[in-house]
């Protein structure tokens, strides 16, 4: 059966598009395109995808207004029945004020808009995004936001630690993130929030400066994953 | 009635907005500005008799993130309608 993967669009979305490209060029299935206004998903899905962007413009506070889209509540239901949950960058946002993922993001510590590729580091390889990691290993992504300092109580981050919930950190400063934290998993593993973009880095012909491939190798294990269950 | 909803990061929870104003005040020549804290005032036009416990609903699902973010509510006159 053919991997089907749905990209929900929210008003304001920017790298929706990227998204379903870098899926179609991975598992060569087209993406499904979803539009945050309808109630419900395809059925037999085997990820969603939730993009980049500025959804609402950021009103209030990003992904606040897309967390209460109808089409969250759908998205919620199906991360409940173990649908694998992708969240980069307003994604992530998103992931977070759903209440899916733990913590919030913040503005950056620096105050300023972060665009550029990051070394990371590959903390978990047990989630169906990051098996194919090496544990530890250290890959470049890159990322473009100006909230993405992740910021959860103690208590929450000791347990995101203990539970090997933390898939990536920043090898480097980026943002301000409490412990370095650039992704965490939901803990049965099957939801990830991500501040850095894996579709901006899927060409293996281009030059690191252009994002390298490292990001190409998430979608891979993704589709791995399906391939094995 | 009317309801104001004052939304403040929590106490330890970084305000980059807040340090970039304390700084601008500074530049400023403002002296003794010793922090900054930048938070939101959301004000509610409600139909009277609207419950407290409806109000903080809406506060804990979506005017605060309560993660970050303390609120507190105040009514503060009469309807606009």
């Amino acid at each position: 059966m053919a991997f089907r993967a749905a990209v929900i669009t929210f008003p304001g979305s920017n790298c929706d598009r990227d998204m379903a490209s870098a899926l179609e060029a991975v598992s060569g299935t087209a993406a499904i395109r979803v539009w945050h206004a309808d109630a419900d998903l395809p059925e037999r899905l085997d990820l969603i995808a939730l993009p980049g962007g500025f959804s609402y413009g950021d009103y209030l506070r990003s992904g606040a207004m897309a967390a209460t889209s109808p089409i969250m509540r759908a998205v919620i239901a199906a991360a409940e029945r173990g649908v694998p949950v992708l969240g980069v960058c307003n994604g992530f946002q998103v992931l977070t004020e759903a209440r899916l993922l733990p913590g919030a993001l913040l503005r950056n510590a620096g105050q300023r808009f972060v665009c550029r590729t990051v070394a990371l580091k590959v903390e978990n390889t047990a989630s169906p995004f990051t098996a194919g990691y090496a544990p530890g290993e250290a890959i470049r992504i890159p990322v473009a936001h100006h909230d993405g300092n992740y910021y959860a109580d103690a208590e929450t981050l000791d347990m995101l630690e203990g539970e090997g919930r933390v898939a990536f950190r920043y090898l480097e400063g980026c943002n301000g993130s409490a412990r370095d934290i650039a992704g965490v998993l939901s803990a049965n593993g099957r939801v990830l929030g991500m501040m850095p973009h894996p579709e901006r880095a899927i060409e293996p012909a281009a030059h690191a400066s252009l994002g390298g491939a490292d990001g190409r190798r998430l979608f891979e294990n993704i589709l791995a994953s399906f391939a094995a269950a | 009635m009317q309801v104001r909803v004052l939304v403040r990061l929590k106490p330890g929870v970084l305000d980059p907005q807040g340090r970039a104003v304390h700084h601008a005040l500074e530049g400023m020549g403002f002296a003794g500005v010793a922090d900054v804290r930048v938070g939101r005032l959301i004000e509610l036009d409600l139909a009277d008799g609207t419950d407290e416990s409806a109000i903080r609903q809406m506060c804990e699902k979506l005017l605060a993130n309560t993660v970050i973010e303390s609120f507190t509510i105040e009514a503060f006159g009469e309807s606009a309608q």
